[in-house]
């Protein structure tokens, strides 16, 4: 059952034969239905978050945001993401074909463990790291002898990160790849193509759009993470806070307005994301 | 796209690997003309340290002709202790309570005897519990027994996950053991009732004044002095009043150096030369104007309309900080029988 | 090597992206919670048990699977209207519609039990509104849900969409030319083949908020016995400096929740195979 055109989700709809549309009112009515969700479940908290963010006036706003402490966070959650949802989603991709291109035994199996840490408390996700790099972990001895700092230190961070959003692009990956089916790879080998090139030319193609939305889960996850890293950081001021510490520091301050633009750019910060990933989606579409 | 694609995932690779490997080879070695000092604190205390640490550097630098820079860590102070002993380098702790102090010397990062290593037991500052209620005292709240009467709503945050809520639990369980002949099982029926007035337990001392100030749930905040004068100032004094009780208990948030870790580092002089200047006449003012009560005597008095006198007992009357964890708080202990009765 | 990847198939791959699963899932996620197990030192079978028996541990989980599962049902069925809507309708702002569903994961957990605190509690500005009603949700395993379902929200939209993206027009068309109703299509033809997509959406926002505390513990008002969350007890044994009790309360949970995932992955994967 492979499409041999993947669908472009934007323009999807012209496509269509007539005899598959929704009469007018049931589109309508559905559209106005799904706005109302979004609006109660996320826009909701979102306004709130804004406007907390902005009741103080702009100056608080913009203060909070070009604070040094501010500023060292965002960096380090940048640093956090570019590290993290590359390594991740070579694993996704990896993972997802060998478990939708091949049978084996164990497979549920295999995709319940990639499940495994969504379902770890965060609180869990960071503690399993100190349990091993910690001063008592098993590593703790060898890693202080040779002056590695792992865990209050950017690698720990990075580790629970890692930890925390491992499932995102295979999750993703592998309901749509086992739809897909294998027979269009096949057919290429048969014709000759090498691996590397069936991947890029045929795989990755009917996969792309899947592969986009883990990676913008995993990035998004990996800057708002706070329980796991909260863990790991030792929450040195400018140094091991990250973006979400910073707003809980600044939520603890008393200073609402401040902690909540913090909030905010994380917000900003995504948009971005999502904004790319549109400007992709139009600029193929066509 | 595609070829786009294929650079992104590469260009992005070489990025990761080396800031990998540029993170991993940062361990800095350090001039004797400058050396770095962290504090490991609980949450209530930046205020005061933000302004304590430049004060100290001013002083160092003017004393030695050497450059300080204090690095500051906070959180709750059961996690801050965990974070030590897990490996966070701390020259210092500077915590809420004796018992997270002595989690770290169990390890062997502290030698026995770190409470009589400064003054006054350790604790450069002291502070007790009082009670917050909405501005005119609307349930005319005066003393603890009136926090049981009728349908008096008591916020204070969860003892099982906050030092500051251990306090306030033992504040009370102290003032019913004086006012019932000291009868503990007076003083369990009494606390026991107080926590039937809790209607949400907060994780923390500042999620509890949260609930209570901005989202306007309950009549009165168990809180620390300190905390109940700076939320004051910073919430709003047209919302808040403060009311002392007839006799409260006194929190004494204990300061030590990590010995391990200072002597790996070569910072015992200057950590020792830290945690002392906090009894100073500068250090006590500074912990003063943060609503600290300061144990100095000259500041004491320069200070003395800000906290009110009352009658004070300490932990020793519970046996230490170690015993009253085991009786109250611990899993099946006093606390944990208000919810769950005991088998 | 050659004679696997034959019984296998044609496909070349499997020993490298096998290989390569098997370890980095090892290095990062296996290893580390097996630490977990290992590190229980002072943890008998006795002391497991009881506290796998304690009345406040029990209570604590039967809060949280009732929560999250309630969640992840609920955003089923929504997730489902958001991702049809956008998958299959054109109208204005759709852009920014689709935008908006990853939100939820952008925020910081804490942030978001902050603000849906501040709107459900008795002066917020819906909790002001029901109040009167008698409708108490902060503070109550409603609001316990509410955050769970803001949580788990966009892993519904997202799983559905892409699968939703790829379903053939001609089944549908071959449908409608056999005179079905649009409803009469949607129920016997295009839901049967979300199914596993919407299982799948359902596990993850389901597991992922079993283990939910940073957005929890604001709205749920920690009551013991009542709205005290699981990750919780884990956080309260760890400030008592009882390693071997966190432990022990983190690695039934983990049981538990890797059950139910398998079985979810297990009935998912049957799914899969007679829809096609």
């Amino acid at each position: 059952m492979a499409g041999s055109v993947p669908m472009s989700p934007a323009g999807s709809t012209q496509v269509r034969t007539r005899s598959l549309k929704e009469t007018g009112w049931v589109k309508w009515t559905l559209i106005a239905l799904a706005s109302l969700v979004l609006l109660w479940l996320i826009v909701l908290p979102l306004i709130v978050v804004l406007a907390e963010a902005l009741k103080k006036g702009w100056d608080v706003y913009l203060a909070a945001i070009v604070d040094p402490d501010a500023l060292s966070a965002l960096r380090l959650t940048l640093l956090v993401a570019v590290i993290t949802v590359p390594l991740n989603t070579i694993f996704g991709v990896a993972a997802a074909w060998a478990i939708t291109k091949f049978r084996f035994r164990g497979k549920q199996l295999l995709i319940t463990l990639i499940d495994l840490p969504f379902a770890v408390s965060p609180v869990i996700g960071g503690l399993i790291y100190v349990l091993v790099y910690g001063e008592h972990g098993w590593l703790g001895g060898w890693l202080d002898k040779n002056n590695i700092e792992v865990i209050f230190a950017l690698p720990g961070i990075v580790l629970a990160t890692l930890f925390i959003t491992f499932p995102f692009v295979a999750r993703e990956l592998i309901p749509l790849m086992e739809d897909q089916g294998q027979h269009e790879e096949e057919a290429a080998v048969t014709l000759g193509a090498k691996g590397w090139r069936v991947f890029w030319k045929i795989t990755l193609p009917n996969i792309k759009w899947g592969l986009l939305y883990g990676i913008i889960l995993c990035n998004a996850r990996a800057m708002g993470e706070f329980g796991a890293v909260s863990v790991v950081s030792g929450h040195i001021r400018g140094e091991t806070n990250t973006l979400p510490l910073h707003v809980e520091i600044l939520y603890n301050e008393y200073q609402f307005s401040a902690s909540f633009a913090v909030a905010s750019l994380l917000l900003i910060l995504a948009l971005v994301t999502l904004v790319l990933k549109g400007w992709f989606t139009r600029k193929n579409a066509h | 796209m595609k070829k786009a694609l294929k650079k992104g995932i590469v260009v992005s690779l070489v990025l990761a690997m080396s800031m990998v490997t540029a993170a991993c080879g940062s361990s800095s070695g350090k001039g004797s003309d400058t050396v770095e000092l962290m504090n490991v604190s609980y949450d209530p205390t930046r205020e005061l340290y933000e302004n304590y640490n430049k004060a100290f550097s001013a002083y160092w630098e003017k004393e030695k002709g050497q450059k300080v820079t204090i690095k500051q860590s906070h959180g709750g102070s059961g996690k801050q202790s965990r974070a030590v002993i897990d490996g966070l380098k701390a020259d210092v702790v500077t915590l809420a309570l004796g018992y997270d102090i002595d989690a770290i010397q169990k390890k062997g990062l502290i030698k026995e005897g770190w409470q009589t290593k400064f003054e006054k037991n350790s604790s450069p500052y002291t502070s007790t519990i009082v009670f917050l209620v909405r501005k005119g005292n609307p349930k005319g709240i005066k003393d603890w027994n009136d926090l049981i009467k009728g349908d008096v709503k008591v916020i204070t945050p969860n003892p099982k996950t906050s030092g500051g809520a251990r306090w306030n639990y033992l504040a009370a369980w102290g003032y019913a053991l004086h006012h019932n002949n000291n009868d503990t099982n007076k003083a369990k029926e009494f606390v026991q009732e107080l926590f039937k007035h809790v209607p949400v337990l907060d994780t923390g001392a500042r999620g509890a004044t949260t609930t209570f100030v901005e989202r306007g749930i309950g009549d009165v905040l168990i809180a620390w002095e300190n905390e109940a004068l700076l939320s004051i100032k910073e919430l709003g004094p047209d919302k808040l009043d403060i009311v002392y009780p007839s006799e409260s208990i006194l929190a004494e948030p204990p300061v030590a150096v990590v010995d391990t870790n200072v002597d790996k580092k070569g910072t015992r002089e200057v950590a020792e030369a830290y945690l002392k200047y906090l009894y100073s006449e500068e250090g006590q003012t500074i912990a003063a104007e943060n609503f600290y009560r300061p144990t100095l005597e000259s500041v004491k008095e320069k200070f003395k309309n800000n906290f009110k006198d009352l009658k004070l007992f300490s932990i020793d009357e519970f046996g230490g900080w170690a015993k009253a964890q085991q009786e109250h708080f611990s899993d099946g202990g006093v606390f944990d029988q208000i919810y769950v009765p005991s088998k | 090597m050659k004679t696997i990847a034959a019984k296998r198939g044609v496909l070349p791959g499997f020993g490298l992206t096998m290989g390569y699963t098997v370890l980095y899932l090892s290095l990062v996620v296996l290893i580390p919670l097996s630490a977990l197990l290992l590190n229980s030192t002072g943890l008998t079978w006795g002391k497991f048990w009881d506290i796998a028996t304690d009345a406040r541990v029990l209570a604590s989980f039967k809060v949280s699977f009732l929560t999250a599962a309630a969640a992840g049902l609920i955003d089923a069925v929504l997730g489902l209207l958001l991702a049809w809507v956008l998958v299959r309708y054109d109208f204005p702002g759709k852009n920014i519609f689709d935008a908006m569903i990853d939100l939820p994961f952008a925020l910081p957990t804490a942030v978001a039990g902050v603000s849906l605190t501040a709107i459900y509690s008795d002066k917020g500005w819906i909790g002001s509104l029901l109040e009167p009603l008698g409708i108490q949700v902060a503070y109550t395993p409603i609001g316990i849900t509410l955050a769970l379902m803001f949580i788990g929200i966009p892993f519904v939209v997202r799983t559905v969409q892409p699968v939703l993206q790829d379903l053939e027009a001609e089944v549908e068309e071959a449908a409608a030319t056999l005179g079905s109703g649009r409803v009469r299509t949607f129920m016997s033809v295009i839901l049967p083949q979300l199914y596993p997509a919407l299982l799948t959406g359902f596990a993850l926002a389901f597991s992922r908020g079993i283990g939910e505390y940073g957005s929890v513990v604001f709205i749920s008002g920690n009551m013991p016995m009542k709205t005290e969350i699981a990750p919780l007890l884990i956080m309260s044994k760890l400030e008592q400096f009882d390693y071997a009790g966190a432990t022990a309360v983190a690695l039934l949970l983990l049981f538990i929740s890797f059950l139910l995932l398998l079985i979810i992955n297990t009935l998912q994967h049957r799914l899969r195979k007679t829809a096609r």
